[in-house]
C-alpha cells in the first residue's frame, strides 16, 4: 500500500514554502514512503496496553532560568517573510466580506 | 449589523430565570522573557525585534519552559486553593489563524497544571461568595494583529493584516472556574467582585501587575439562563476579552437581559461568542460555535512533561503571601472598621496608601483620614488614582507625625500637603518655604490674644462672667489674626488665663 503519492509531497512542499526540483520530489517521496511504512509498524505492535509516547526521552523538568537572550533583529526575522509591510508580517486576507 | 437587540428588565428576566455563569480568565504573567524562549517580554519594542525561532516557528527550533513561569502558575493555583499536579504535559492546540506563526498554541489540555480549586469572594455588603475553580493552566500569548483597509480596523472588510509577534509566547495563565450557579440577581455582581478579587490574589502574588486596561489581565464571561427552578443548563453564549471590572458586571447584566427576551418570546440561543462594546454596554455576536472546535490537542512532542517534587510545591506554599480577603479581614478589625467603610477603602484603591502610611509609622485613624479626605478630594479632582499622586506614604505618614508632635494642626497640615502634591518639595520643605508651623510661643502669642481681647470686648465680660463658651469666638479671632497657624488649645488658655477664668 503506497504511503505518500509524489503529488502529495508536492503539495506538502508547497506548504512548507519549500522548492523542490522534480528530481527531488521522485527521490523525497520515495524515502518518505519508506519511513510512513516504517512508522506504520509500530501501530501493528502498539495495543491498547501500551500507552502513547509522547516523548522518547524519560525527562521531566527541563527548564530555564528566566533570562533574557539575544532575540533576532526585526530584518532577520522578517528576511523569510513573503511579504511585509510596517516592519510586520503581511499576510493575505483572513476573512472574506460578511 | 444595525439589527437591534431585544431585551427584557433586569428584574423580569430574573423573575423567570436563574443565570449559570463560568468565567476564563487570563492572566499576562511578568516574566522578564517569554514561556519557551529567551526573548524579552518588555513593552514598547520596536515591532518584530522580540522574536526568534522559538517563537517564529522555525523548523528545528527547541521551547524550553520558562522555570519562573512554571513557579508562577503553580503559585497562582495555591492561591486559589487549588491541587497541583504530580506530572502533566503541555499540549500543541492546533488552529489556523496567522496570530501563532507555529500554527498552533502551546498549551495545557487535560493534564492542567493546578486543578480544583476555589476563591472566596466578597460582595459589596460584605457577604461572601465561594467560586470554585476548575483549573488554571499554563500557556503563551499570540501575536498581534492589525487589519488594514477595513473599516476602523476591523478584521471584516479588512484586504490584509500585519503581524507583530513580540507578544507570541508571552506566558500566560488562564484560570477557569466551575459553572457559578445559585448567585441570582447578584450573579453580575458576584461576576465583577470574583475578577477583582483575583486581579487582587494576582497583584498580591507578585507574579504579575494584572493591569486590564493593558490586556494584562482578561475576562471572557460565559453565560446561561435556566428557568427558576430547573436543573439543566441552557445554552451558554461568551463574551470575550471584557476588559474592566465595571464591564465584566455590565456585560453579565446585558446577557442575561438578552437571553430572557430571546428565551421568553419561545426563541432560542445560539451557542457563539460574543463581543461587548464599552460605549453602549451591549453585546453583538462574534463567531458561531454550535460544536466544540476541533482544536486536534496532542501532547507536545518539543517540550518533556512538568513533575513538580512535591517538596518544591511545599517550598512555594509556605513562601506565599498573605492572601487579600484575610489581609482585608484582618485590617477591618485592627482599624475596627466597618465593611462598608472597608468597601469604600478598596473603591478609592486606598488600601495600599494606608498600609504603607501606618508602615512609615502613621497611626492607622489618621493615615485612613488623609487618604479618605484629602488625598482622595484631590485624585478626584485631577481624574488621577492615588497611587498617580505627588506624595508618598512616607511623605503622608511626615505630615501626621508633625501633627501629633504638635507642630501642625490640620489646616496646616492640609496646606503642607497641597504644596507637596504641587510640587513645593517634601513636607519639611514645604512648612519652611510656606512658613508653616503652629505658633504656640506665648510671648508671640500673647499680643494676638491681648488684640482679640481689646477688639471684642462684650465677648470678654461675658467669659469673664463665667460663659467659657464665648472663647471659642475669641479663638477665632485670634486663629484668623494668625492666619490659622496659632496653636488653638494654647490660645484658649491664654485667655482664660488673661481674664481670670478657669475650666470647667
Amino acid at each position: 500500500m503506497p504511503g505518500i503519492t509524489r503529488e502529495e509531497v508536492a503539495h506538502l512542499a508547497r506548504l512548507a514554502r519549500l522548492e523542490l526540483k522534480p528530481e527531488e520530489l521522485d527521490h523525497f517521496a520515495g524515502q518518505l514512503d519508506d519511513i510512513i511504512g516504517a512508522v506504520a509498524r509500530v501501530s501493528e505492535v502498539a495495543d491498547q496496553d501500551v500507552p502513547p509516547t509522547s516523548h522518547p526521552l524519560p525527562l521531566t523538568n527541563v527548564m530555564r532560568a528566566d533570562e533574557v537572550r539575544p532575540s533576532l533583529t526585526p530584518e532577520q526575522a522578517l528576511s523569510g517573510a513573503p511579504a511585509q509591510e510596517q516592519q510586520r508580517f503581511k499576510v493575505p486576507q483572513i476573512l472574506g466580506e460578511e | 449589523m444595525t439589527t437591534t437587540t431585544e431585551l427584557v428588565s433586569y428584574e423580569d428576566a430574573l423573575a423567570s430565570y436563574d443565570p449559570v455563569m463560568g468565567l476564563e480568565v487570563h492572566v499576562e504573567l511578568g516574566t522578564r522573557t517569554k514561556m519557551f524562549c529567551g526573548c524579552s517580554t518588555e513593552l514598547g519594542a520596536e515591532p518584530n525585534a522580540q522574536t526568534c525561532p522559538v517563537c517564529l516557528g522555525m523548523p528545528g527550533a527547541l521551547p524550553v519552559v520558562n522555570a519562573t513561569g512554571v513557579e508562577s502558575a503553580i503559585r497562582i493555583g495555591l492561591a486559589l486553593n487549588c491541587s497541583i499536579a504530580e506530572w502533566c504535559r503541555f499540549a500543541r492546540k492546533n488552529y489556523f489563524y496567522p496570530d501563532m506563526p507555529k500554527n498552533f498554541q502551546t498549551s495545557q489540555y487535560d493534564e492542567p497544571i493546578a486543578f480544583d480549586g476555589y476563591l472566596d469572594v466578597q460582595l459589596e455588603d460584605g457577604e461572601t461568595f465561594r467560586v470554585q475553580i476548575e483549573r488554571a493552566h499554563m500557556e503563551e500569548d499570540t501575536g498581534k494583529s492589525t487589519h488594514v483597509g477595513g473599516a476602523t480596523g476591523r478584521i471584516h472588510g479588512a484586504s490584509h493584516s500585519l503581524l507583530d509577534y513580540n507578544r507570541a509566547g508571552i506566558p500566560l495563565i488562564e484560570i477557569v472556574t466551575r459553572p457559578i450557579e445559585g448567585a441570582g440577581e447578584r450573579a453580575p455582581e458576584v461576576a465583577r467582585a470574583y475578577v477583582r478579587e483575583l486581579r487582587e490574589v494576582i497583584r498580591a502574588l507578585g507574579v504579575s501587575d494584572a493591569r486590564m486596561e493593558m490586556g494584562q489581565m482578561r475576562c471572557d464571561v460565559n453565560l446561561s439562563l435556566r428557568p427558576n427552578g430547573t436543573e439543566k443548563f441552557g445554552t451558554r453564549s461568551e463574551t470575550k476579552n471584557v476588559n474592566s471590572l465595571r464591564s465584566v458586571e455590565r456585560a453579565a447584566r446585558f446577557e442575561i437581559m438578552r437571553h430572557a427576551a430571546v428565551l421568553s418570546s419561545g426563541g432560542t440561543i445560539v451557542q457563539e461568542t460574543r463581543h461587548f462594546h464599552e460605549d453602549t454596554g451591549s453585546t453583538t455576536s462574534g463567531r458561531v460555535k454550535e460544536e466544540a472546535e476541533d482544536y486536534r490537542y496532542f501532547p507536545e512532542p518539543d517540550l518533556v512533561p512538568v513533575a513538580p517534587s512535591r517538596e518544591w510545591v511545599e517550598e512555594i506554599r509556605a513562601a506565599l503571601p498573605e492572601m487579600p480577603l484575610a489581609r482585608r479581614t484582618r485590617l477591618l478589625a485592627d482599624w475596627g472598621i466597618s465593611a462598608t467603610d472597608m468597601q469604600s477603602i478598596l473603591n478609592a484603591g486606598a488600601l495600599d496608601p494606608i498600609v504603607a502610611t501606618i508602615d512609615a509609622g502613621a497611626d492607622a485613624a489618621s493615615a485612613r483620614k488623609w487618604w479618605m479626605g484629602e488625598l482622595a478630594r484631590s485624585a478626584n479632582e485631577s481624574g488621577k488614582s492615588l497611587d498617580e499622586l505627588a506624595i508618598t506614604p512616607a511623605q503622608v505618614a511626615r505630615v501626621t507625625e508633625l501633627v501629633t508632635k504638635g507642630d501642625l494642626n490640620d489646616k496646616l497640615a492640609r496646606q503642607v500637603i497641597e504644596g507637596v502634591l504641587a510640587g513645593e518639595g517634601t513636607p519639611d520643605e514645604v512648612v519652611d518655604k510656606r512658613g508653616l508651623k503652629v505658633v504656640s510661643d506665648d510671648s508671640a502669642l500673647g499680643t494676638a490674644v491681648d488684640e482679640a481681647i481689646a477688639a471684642n470686648p462684650g465677648v470678654a465680660d461675658k467669659i469673664r462672667g463665667g460663659k467659657v463658651a464665648a472663647a471659642g469666638a475669641l479663638v477665632g479671632a485670634v486663629m484668623k489674626a494668625t492666619r490659622g497657624q496659632a496653636d488653638a488649645a494654647r490660645v484658649k488658655e491664654l485667655i482664660l488665663d488673661r481674664l481670670g477664668v478657669t475650666e470647667g
